[in-house]
């Protein structure tokens, strides 16, 4: 049993390897719905600003929800207090960025690094109070959903309270920094400098995510966990350590999630999170709940129709998400991407 | 000389408001293959279970390799060397055969760190597995899966193996290719103690017996010696073993 004989990664040479088929039709869906935009939109520049918009708007929910997916994939919790983490970045955000102001002063490249410290102190403060708020708020009711949903959406408010209490109840300006103000221009259409780079930070989220998933042994564990967590246990893994590491993490990108909402908003306010929630169960709902890929396809979808209804027809944007999820939901009821053991 | 690998000492179960295991007592001999036979709700589920802590034992005792598993949850026993096929497989569906293997053996980091040459011999036992190598375990057969399942048990070395049910609902041909692969089992002098309801597999498999009725031990012996006494077979049957003939 010693001889190391063949490559363990492909043991099969010759024969035909049967293997998995993407499930395309989810992302044939988002591009369906980008393309019978433009037509309707009829300018192809506007039709390109708000596609860009709807991307950015996307990845900044898809940054934010990531985290909530998979807390209750892997451990049927119901977090409704996840926007207290969003809140926290934000206002994270106006201190750091309201600190660094005078020290960049007029330096792109200064305002730059003040943005990025702003996400970095962001996302490790929410990452401290996802730690705390999993082992003081969660932990107890775990396998309890009532109880979950009413104890972390008492977290929420004691959490919003206590931002009050440390950065005032008013609304406070986060205002762009002048280097990402304004647009680049694509031929006719104008595509502001942030939504851009609010795509890029989702981008690169969404493939360091989609690596850890798919290439690591944690993200190995984090996919079989979703799917069946007693079996993950009786194969001699502590699904309880894994389950706080995912929480911290979820709690982290939510808080730097934060900071691109309360830059996207251009400004902040105690309730930013609670405004944001309903909008990030639709997201996971849609994608199908425990879905990464899910969650990131279900958030572009929610940009794009938030975006080109909100132009078409104004009225009918709030409306939107609400209706695209039945529509999503009476197609697929499990969502885009179902995870399939739930 | 033989040695105990598994003991339970009067071991009480209770799922709830319900008492299921009432003080079961019995012990699985290192190298031997032990059956747990009964009749659907003797307990013998409820029994593997208990061992893997996933239901809490609220009496009595279970040792492994002599010290006691008491309060220890489900992962430190199974990093003590007790590998677990549940009766559902358990099998990770939007995992591929591969990716399934690479988190039972958790000295591997990925595939390229498996050992080839035990995975080599478990091709030989399972070759379906080595075709579907890259394969969502969710689109095998049943069959197949059960296999997948076994495989995960042994990818690596396990001082004892639980396996709950593992020929139900399968045809024929996948039942006899699953006993080879036990009788290879065995032969390696692999410790098992395997829940079936299907008396012919458990006479042709077993070293040790256990019969378990309405949650207690109803009888221990060799499986040679249940097999060739008509009475006491009659005896047992007219407890419950009808239904594996």
């Amino acid at each position: 049993m010693s001889t190391v004989t063949t490559s363990a990664s492909a043991p099969v040479t010759g024969a035909a390897i049967p293997k998995a088929q993407f499930d395309w039709k989810p992302v044939a869906l988002l591009v369906a719905i980008a393309l019978i935009g433009l037509p309707l939109i009829g300018s192809p520049s506007t039709w390109v600003t708000l596609t860009v918009a709807g991307l950015a708007m996307g990845m900044i929910v898809f940054i934010i929800a990531s985290g909530l997916t998979l807390v209750f994939g892997l451990m049927d919790v119901l977090n409704f207090g996840h926007g207290v983490f969003i809140a926290l970045g934000a206002f994270i955000a106006t201190s750091v960025m309201g600190g660094m102001a005078l020290w960049a002063g007029e330096s792109g490249a200064a305002q730059l690094v003040a943005v990025f410290c702003a996400m970095l102190v962001a996302f490790a403060a929410a990452a401290v109070l996802g730690w705390l708020f999993e082992r003081v708020i969660v932990r107890p009711v775990y396998g309890l959903h009532l109880k979950q949903i009413l104890i972390t959406m008492g977290g929420m408010i004691v959490g919003e309270e206590l931002i009050k209490v440390i950065w005032g109840p008013q609304q406070i300006p986060l205002p762009l920094p002048e280097v990402l103000r304004g647009s680049f221009l694509l031929g006719d259409a104008a595509v502001e400098k942030y939504r851009v780079l609010a795509t890029l930070i989702g981008a690169v989220v969404f493939a360091a995510l989609a690596w850890t998933l798919a290439r690591t042994k944690i993200g190995l564990l984090i996919r079989a966990g979703v799917q069946d967590r007693e079996m993950v246990e009786s194969l001699g893994y502590r699904i309880r350590r894994l389950f706080v590491g995912v929480f911290v993490t979820g709690s982290a990108l939510a808080g730097l999630g934060g900071v691109l909402w309360g830059l996207y908003q251009q400004n902040v306010v105690p309730q930013i999170g609670a405004q944001v929630n309903v909008l990030l169960f639709i997201v996971i709902i849609i994608g199908g709940l425990g879905s990464t890929l899910g969650c990131f396809v279900g958030a572009l979808l929610v940009g794009l129709m938030a975006n080109y209804t909100g132009f078409l027809a104004p009225k009918v944007a709030l409306f939107s998400n609400i209706g695209l999820m039945v529509a999503v939901l009476l197609w697929r009821p499990q969502g885009l991407y179902p995870v399939t053991n739930r | 000389m033989s040695t105990n690998l598994l003991e339970l000492n009067g071991v009480h179960t209770h799922i709830g408001a319900y008492h299921i295991l009432h003080g079961v007592s019995f012990a699985v001999t290192e190298g031997e293959v032990t059956m747990l036979l009964g009749r659907n709700g003797a307990g013998k589920t409820t029994t593997l279970r208990t061992i893997m802590g996933l239901w809490a034992a609220t009496q009595g005792d279970v040792r492994f390799k002599g010290q006691s598993l008491k309060g220890l949850a489900t992962p430190e026993i199974a990093t003590r060397g007790i590998a677990y096929v549940p009766e559902s497989m358990g099998i990770f569906t939007d995992l591929t055969v591969q990716e399934n293997l690479v988190l039972a053996a958790r000295a591997a980091r990925h595939a390229g760190e498996l050992d080839s040459a035990r995975l080599d011999w478990i091709f030989g036992l399972f070759p379906a597995l080595k075709k579907f190598w890259l394969y969502p375990a969710g689109k095998l057969s049943g069959g197949q899966k059960q296999m997948l399942a076994v495989a995960r048990a042994i990818v690596e070395p396990r001082a004892l193996i639980l396996i709950d049910e593992p020929s139900k609902g399968l045809a024929p041909s996948i039942i006899n290719n699953l006993v080879s692969a036990f009788n290879e089992l065995k032969r390696q002098k692999t410790t098992i103690l395997l829940v079936e309801q299907n008396f012919h597999m458990a006479r042709s498999l077993g070293d040790q017996v256990v019969v378990m009725d309405n949650g207690t031990v109803a009888h221990t012996g060799s499986m040679r010696a249940l097999a060739d006494d008509d009475a006491l077979q009659q005896r047992l049957l007219g407890l419950s073993l009808a239904v594996h003939q």
